[in-house]
């Protein structure tokens, strides 16, 4: 019985760090969605962009792990700018098959210069001592990494709460998801919005990226591999909503660990189904407006 | 006699606002029937009840006396309820006779057949082409609709509805955006308009109306406030106090 | 009585017209001369040449739903999956091996399943149907995954045995027979396809796709007409993942991947859209260049092929074809 138990508070335990790491990088792919309206099949690439400059600034210039961390994530986040700049916003009024069209063009290109610098196999990187084996928390032993990642999560959480209910940059972001033409028509600068918007999305995937090469490893095919899981969080919470994607991606971590502890050949099946279940039924997604 | 459009008691409402509230509307055979109001009287959001683009929250819609409330916007057309668009909803890159044909063949039928020709549709062509002569738009049959002037892609957003052969027909602002040089070319289809058609007309231009309606309702906040004949509307205070009298010609 | 006589003139004009349309030009013959000289002049190349003429029934399948009635789909490989999966099971479960009917049923599991799905998914739109249509097609890979006892699962499918073509030619090693059978099976698709887009019933999708408000307007039933181009979209996917199965002899789930559906779309809008011959010219665009460039260096291609794909969009949305019409139209709009 005991071990039933410790089963299911483990299962438990690393389906929410996957489902914080899900939300980590899907967050910011639900605002560019709900904000710009734009189907960003890439948003994968730049979580595995910061991947793989975490995995360099380590091991190329030493620097240690948080720190290179978040120097990742502003390198692709600024990085990412240009991308907004010159490719993206010239098919903000196209319609989705465009914009579908272009962004697995850039998985592509993404996953091919990742092959060709860092070669097929996945990589991997040496955490800090303090983050390795366990950590006592109170209530029992838990995987230190995992705890950190979920830590972060819930700070990110706070973080982009306090954001977007208390200042005024997020409350404009939430206006112009609301209503782009009001929020222009205010004199709100949505463009600016767009660019603040999309490099805050892709720093945040870039951080999911570097937190995810010790949980779910990290190859040149992350992007593709994952996009799937990226796009159900952001459909299935709802287009532009955090509390959606926070939902939607902490039941995806669950499930799918569950699944393939419990389920290995069905699991995967179980979670399409129940993503065209949610849609079906509500296709604005569990937490988007209609 | 069973009127050929009805409504009772229709109502709408989009939260606490409501757009549409208790339009008792009747229409019979040959009716040409006007509906003006200030902007914002919910003028098109009535049409669309009408025409099944929105389902009201209360009320009916009766076509020929049977009662179309629950059906959707493609089977009310079947039933003989046909409108036109206050901005043209035109296949713009299509010649002028394939927007005809396209509605004709949807009404008789030949639209489901997929192992057909479309040019062997004689009948459908033929029909077009007749169509299109009688609005005197046969010289522009093979030009596409992007290329026509104004006035008369507006007579082709008629054209296409009486592809439906209507017993029922909605006119939203036919002479919208139209320049006055050519708003003549609008007011003879419209008067030519087959005797035994209900017509019910939207417009803003009062020259318009008073020429062509033989009945008028003045709706206002979603409600009617005064229904009769022209004259009887033109020497309306009340609707002159919240209507006419807002800006002279409107 | 001269305006009867002018009538009479009009009908005449406007059905000559019509006529025009779907009127033949000589250039549609070059894709089958290049087919059949291709049989003639590159013999060792036949099996490559089957798998593009497999590519070439699958795009065009798209064309029909995507480059006429504008439905957006990420998961257009279910249905070629499903032709596989069924002419293949067909031959591994219950040992019918007869190509054509075996293919045919292929045809008809493919059609049957788009008939369903295209019941319940064509109500929606945008985005939401694009997760729909992804989500479908992976749910049905995670299934055949799931179901190893009849697909194979992981492994694949084993123990496809398919008889002799016609009862005499049988399958050999060149790929002469696949290649010739591939080919006359793309001709009478191909020849279904223009039928389709040239009769009432394709109007009315090109009607749907240029403004649905106003086909409701018309009293159009659009969600039967979509799901009816979508199911016969769905069996012609599903006639192509039979011809792959039988000349592969295999299946895997790779026939039913988000990569497959991702690529036959990129093939079309290579090609462009809404043109039949667009599938033509990018499905063999893409798989010669796979061929010759993959062989060189894999991430070369995939990149070669990102960037490719990010100009199109860019620069050239109408697609080969379709840039070459514009180049024609400016050249004689110059000479002018």
């Amino acid at each position: 019985m005991e071990q039933v138990a410790r089963a299911a508070i483990s299962i438990l335990f690393d389906g929410v760090a996957y489902g914080m790491l899900l939300f980590i990088i899907s967050v910011g792919l639900s605002i560019t969605m709900g904000l710009m309206g734009f189907a960003n099949l890439a948003h994968g690439a730049f979580a595995m962009a910061g991947g793989y400059v975490l995995v360099s600034l380590m091991l190329t210039f030493d620097l240690p792990f948080i720190p290179a961390l978040l120097l990742a994530a502003v390198a692709v986040a600024a990085v990412s700018v240009l991308f907004e700049r010159f490719l993206y916003r010239r098919l903000y009024q196209a319609d989705e098959l465009d914009q579908v069209l272009l962004s697995i063009g850039l998985v592509f290109m993404a996953t091919a210069a990742i092959t060709f610098i860092y070669g097929p196999s996945t990589v991997s990187l040496k955490v800090p001592a303090y983050l390795q084996g366990q950590i006592d928390l109170w209530i029992g032993l838990f995987p230190a990494y995992r705890s950190f990642t979920i830590a972060v999560g819930g700070l990110l959480i706070l973080a982009l709460w306090y954001g977007f209910e208390g200042t005024i940059i997020g409350v404009k972001i939430r206006a112009a998801v609301d209503n782009r033409r009001m929020a222009q028509s205010i004199g709100i600068n949505v463009d600016r919005l767009f660019v603040i918007a999309f490099a805050l999305g892709s720093g945040l995937a870039a951080l999911g990226g570097g937190l995810a090469i010790e949980i779910i490893g990290m190859s040149p095919t992350f992007s593709l591999t994952y996009l799937v899981f990226f796009l159900i969080v952001v459909a299935v919470g709802g287009l532009g909503s955090i509390r959606g994607a926070f939902v939607a991606a902490l039941f995806l971590g669950i499930v799918d660990t569950a699944g393939k502890y419990l389920w290995p050949d069905g699991g995967a099946f179980f979670i399409y189904a129940m993503t065209i279940a949610v849609l079906l039924v509500k296709p604005e997604g569990l937490f988007g407006r209609a | 006699m069973t009127a050929a459009l009805q409504t009772i008691a229709l109502g709408k409402h989009f939260g606490a606002l409501h757009v549409t509230r208790q339009v008792n509307l009747s229409l019979a055979a040959g009716a040409r029937h006007a509906l003006i109001g200030p902007n914002g009287a919910g003028k098109t959001t009535l049409i669309n009840l009408i025409t099944g683009a929105l389902s009201p929250d209360e009320g009916q819609v009766l076509l020929g006396g049977r009662d179309v409330t629950a059906l959707p916007q493609a089977r009310r057309v079947k039933q003989g309820l046909a409108r036109t668009y206050q901005i043209n909803q035109l296949f713009s890159d299509l010649s002028v006779l394939e927007n005809v044909a396209i509605s004709i063949a949807e009404r008789v039928g030949a639209a489901g057949n997929f192992w057909r020709r479309a040019s062997a549709n004689s009948h459908v062509i033929d029909e077009a082409v007749e169509l299109l002569a009688r609005l005197k738009l046969d010289a522009y049959a093979l030009t596409p609709v992007r290329e026509l002037p104004y006035g008369r892609q507006r007579l082709v957003e008629i054209a296409i509805t009486l592809g439906q052969k209507p017993t029922v027909l909605l006119l939203d602002e036919p002479a919208a955006g139209v320049p006055s040089a050519e708003s003549h070319i609008i007011l003879d289809a419209i008067a030519a308009l087959p005797e035994q058609i209900a017509v019910l007309i939207i417009e803003h231009d009062m020259d318009i109306v008073f020429r062509f309606a033989k009945f008028i309702t003045v709706l206002a906040s979603g409600g009617i406030i005064a229904q009769g004949t022209p004259e009887q509307i033109a020497g309306d205070a009340h609707v002159r106090a919240v209507y006419l009298g807002q800006g002279g010609d409107v | 009585m001269t305006e009867l006589l002018d009538n009479g003139g009009g009908s005449a004009a406007a059905r000559r017209f019509m006529a025009g349309r779907e009127a033949w030009h000589w250039a549609e013959a070059l894709p089958w001369v290049v087919a059949v000289a291709a049989f003639f002049v590159f013999p060792d190349y036949l099996a490559l040449g089957t798998q593009i003429l497999i590519a070439i029934i699958f795009a065009l399948s798209l064309d029909l739903i995507l480059g006429y009635a504008g439905i957006i789909t990420l998961g257009h490989a279910a249905y070629f999956g499903a032709g596989a999966y069924g002419t293949g099971m067909l031959s591994a479960h219950l040992g019918w091996g007869e190509p054509i009917s075996a293919m045919l049923f292929g045809g008809f599991v493919g059609g049957v399943l788009g008939f369903v799905s295209g019941w319940v998914l064509l109500r929606y739109h945008g985005l939401t149907l694009l997760m729909l249509t992804l989500a479908t097609a992976i749910m049905l890979k995670e299934g055949a995954n799931a179901a190893e006892e009849w697909t194979g699962g992981f492994d694949g499918l084993v123990g496809i045995s398919i008889w002799p073509l016609l009862g005499s030619f049988e399958y050999d090693l060149w790929g002469k027979t696949y290649y010739c059978f591939a080919l006359v099976v793309l001709l009478l698709c191909f020849l279904a396809a223009r039928r389709i887009v040239h009769s009432a019933f394709g109007r009315s999708l090109v009607g749907i796709k240029g403004n649905v408000g106003r086909m409701h307007g018309v009293g159009t039933p659009v969600h039967g007409r979509l799901v009816a181009v979508y199911t016969l979209s769905a069996a012609m996917a599903g006639l192509a993942g039979g011809l792959f199965a039988e000349s592969n002899a295999y299946v895997t789930l790779d026939v039913l991947s988000f990569a497959r559906s991702g690529t036959v779309l990129i093939m079309l809008v290579l090609g462009g859209t809404g043109r039949l011959y667009g599938a033509f010219v990018g499905a063999a665009v893409y798989m010669i260049l796979e061929d010759e460039l993959a062989k060189l260096s894999p991430e070369f291609w995939e990149f070669g092929i990102g960037l490719l794909l990010v100009i199109v969009v860019l620069f050239f949305r109408r697609g080969l074809l379709g840039s070459l019409d514009d180049l024609r139209a400016r050249s004689m709009g110059g000479g002018a």
